[in-house]
């Protein structure tokens, strides 16, 4: 019997955890809720996981770590004696934030699932908060992430059972930046699918930092869909720091939706990563919409980054700008995929796109493909790719005045990512992914960095480093 | 101080300084001029150790007795050789600060010297900024980035201030500057001056050494310097023009 299992393949054993517990994953769904699982589930049966042979999927392969052996679990799994203040200690000067964390993508909390502060502001574990709020909830939740734009966010629908629920009620600024660390800790390989859920009403304001980590070299596969509704006079600031294990596939879906006079925020900077893609499907769907989203990647060795933005100009006069910059070196790879959509009716747009990369060697690979979908006759568009090398007129002037080779580099390694750092507007969260920026353009970046991480008890630490002489 | 002989320096195999000589000696200032296209950026350039696009076929340069062919651009900085540039280049993100530190250090480094302190390099900061009259927070602006060509031309001589080079070589400062910003800039190159350090100006026209008045006016036409004098030399090219220059060198 067991070796039959063995024999699964992952997506079998998942279609399988779904029909032997199904009980256990509709608990606390609602009805319409347990109809788009099953309506999900018939998505990914029907289509399975992406493959290259898939044009959104051509340049990125996820067979390879496909073919691995993963545990799925349906309850909280967390190694024996596990310290959870210990591992969660996060550490950003000067940045008093509010956390929230997820471990091996079950929200954990030593101070209960779901807390309501005293403005209404509800942040908590999504399982719970469907018992809890479920008129939120169940208005909210499926509804944005569209189980036909890929099978793996139908994947998703079909199985997360938790994640992070952040709500936001009408009139509400959170003052203290959120910050949502998940970590990946275990002895086994494992398959994580994490649900998150952020609703901010009318004139709301929220910053959220969103951490990405793994603690140790164990192969993981981690599919997590986000989904964001942005409400009318609405802000949101959004970072998401990714900083994991060679050994870690991590799809990263998030579905924003803007209503009017809303703005958007999101800066994803990938340190390190075995092959990671954000998908990232942004909806303007209110007038005077705005919405940023932007990007640095910094890979080597056999790393993969994919950066996949959808933009939705669904209405007059909103606003979109896409930044993604990215170094490469050794063998890694980066994709950037950006679609732009004007509709009809979407006059008096302005929608900008850029990816410039920086290659390091001659192994290193970018597939770049911007892309402008217009029906509209009003509008502002462009859209732009650069691969280069740095700037020898610039190398020039700063050796000019006695900077020496790795210096004069290091200075516009970092300067080209600065474009996007620079956007970061919680100031002391800016000063220290410069810091770590710099620490990774000089190799001196390890996993151990990010948040959190002051282990001793772990392997030493393993340090990345991009090889400056190469340039 | 610099001495240069016999250089030639091609460009894709075009030779464009055909067998230069000059001697700089400590204290003094010379004027290199003459016509567009006859290698006087070429010549600047070289001295400061641009090796990409130039390649130097023959002859030698010394600084301070050191042969500076066997020395790279940073070294030669770290000397105390300085090129203001005809064109500064812009470096987005590369704040002037952060730059000028980084600079600083490096020199002090390669001198022995440990880095330098916050307090002392703010002093310098500000002392640099009223000599050439910048007047702005420097902090968070990038090297050059979005400045107009005065500005430019005045983060030049900032530089310098910053830098305190023994060997100041000013391509074509005088460039793109009003009458204004010529004055502030060449005051700024004069109270530089030092008995122990030279300049080098290299200009077009006579107009800038009004304000910075030369030891020597060198002539350089078709790669070779081809008359040297004193600064009388400049008012008698402002006066004739390059033409009879060209007829007496042929």
């Amino acid at each position: 019997m067991e070796t039959t299992v063995n024999q699964l393949t992952l997506k079998d054993q998942l279609l399988r955890v779904f029909e032997e517990n199904r009980e256990n994953i509709f608990a606390g769904d609602s009805p319409e809720m347990i109809r788009l699982r099953q309506d999900a589930l018939k998505v990914f049966k029907s289509q399975g996981f992406p493959s290259s042979k898939m044009e959104k999927w051509r340049n990125t392969d996820i067979s390879e770590a496909l073919k691995e052996h993963y545990n799925f679990y349906l309850q909280p799994t967390f190694l024996p004696g596990i310290d959870l203040r210990r591992i969660f200690q996060c550490h950003i000067p000067h940045l008093a934030t509010d956390m929230i964390s997820q471990l091996n993508g079950w929200f954990v909390s030593e101070n209960g699932a779901v807390k309501k502060s005293a403005d209404g502001v509800i942040i908590g574990s999504l399982k719970a908060a469907k018992k809890l709020y479920p008129e939120i909830v169940n208005r909210y939740l499926g509804t944005l992430a569209d189980i036909n734009k890929s099978s793996l966010v139908a994947l998703n629908t079909a199985l997360a059972t938790d994640g992070t629920f952040i709500y936001v009620p009408d009139n509400t600024q959170v003052e203290i930046p959120l910050q949502m660390v998940n970590i990946i800790q275990h002895d086994k390989n494992i398959f994580i699918q994490n649900r998150n859920l952020i609703v901010l009403g009318k004139n709301a304001q929220l910053q959220l930092v969103q951490c990405d980590d793994s603690v140790d070299q164990q192969k993981s596969f981690t599919n997590t869909v986000t989904e964001v509704f942005i409400g009318e006079d609405s802000s949101l600031d959004h970072y998401k720091l990714q900083n994991k294990n060679n050994n870690s596939t991590f799809i990263n879906s998030a579905f924003f939706n803007l209503e009017k006079n809303s703005r958007l925020s999101t800066i994803g900077i990938t340190f390190n990563g075995g092959l990671i893609r954000n998908e990232n499907y942004v909806a303007l769907n209110g007038d005077h919409a705005d919405a940023g989203i932007m990007g640095v990647y910094l890979m080597d060795k056999m790393q993969h980054v994919d950066n996949q933005v959808f933009v939705d100009h669904a209405v007059p006069n909103c606003h979109s700008n896409e930044l993604f910059k990215g170094i490469l070196d050794d063998s890694a790879s980066a994709v950037f995929n950006g679609h732009i959509l004007v509709r009809r009716d979407a006059q008096k747009t302005n929608a900008y796109q850029n990816n410039k990369n920086i290659l390091l060697t001659d192994k290193a690979t970018v597939n770049t493909k911007p892309f402008l979908e217009i029906y509209a006759d009003d509008v502002k568009c462009s859209h732009g790719a650069t691969i280069g090398q740095l700037d020898q007129n610039a190398m020039f002037y700063l050796k000019s005045r006695g900077i020496g080779e790795s210096n004069a580099r290091l200075l516009l390694m970092y300067a080209f990512a600065a474009e996007v750092i620079n956007r970061i507007t919680i100031e002391p969260l800016k000063i220290r992914i410069d810091d770590m920026v710099k620490k990774r353009l000089r190799g001196e970046l390890s996993i151990c960095e990010q948040c959190v991480l002051h282990c001793s008890t772990m392997e030493k630490p393993v340090h990345f480093e991009i090889d400056l002489s190469k340039v | 101080m610099l001495s240069i002989k016999n250089l030639h320096v091609s460009i894709n195999g075009k030779e464009i300084i055909r067998g230069l000589n000059l001697e700089v000696k400590a204290g003094e200032v010379h004027a290199i001029m003459g016509p567009n296209g006859t290698g006087k950026s070429t010549l600047a350039s070289v001295i400061a150790g641009r090796e990409d696009v130039y390649e130097v076929t023959e002859g030698e340069i010394l600084f301070k007795g050191k042969d500076l062919q066997e020395m790279p651009i940073e070294d030669r900085a770290r000397e105390g050789i300085f090129l203001g540039f005809q064109y500064p280049v812009e470096i987005p993100g590369v704040s002037i600060v952060n730059f000028m530190r980084t600079a600083i250090n490096e020199i002090r480094s390669y001198k022995g010297l440990e880095p330098i302190g916050a307090a002392e390099f703010l002093k310098a900061m500000e002392d640099a900024k009223n000599l050439v009259g910048i007047h702005s927070k420097l902090t968070n602006r990038s090297v050059n980035e979005g400045f107009s060509g005065g500005e430019k031309k005045k983060n030049e001589i900032f530089q310098m201030a910053m830098l305190k080079p023994e060997l100041a070589i000013l391509d074509e400062t005088d460039s793109g500057l009003d009458i204004d910003a010529l004055k502030v800039v060449a005051n700024g190159v004069n109270s530089l001056k030092r008995p122990e350090n030279a300049t080098i100006v290299i200009t077009h026209y006579q107009r800038l050494l009004d304000f910075i008045v030369p030891d020597f006016v060198h002539v350089l036409y078709d790669g070779r310097i081809v008359k040297s004098g004193g600064k009388e030399l400049a008012f008698e090219l402002e006066a004739k023009g390059y033409d009879w220059i060209k007829t007496e060198s042929l």
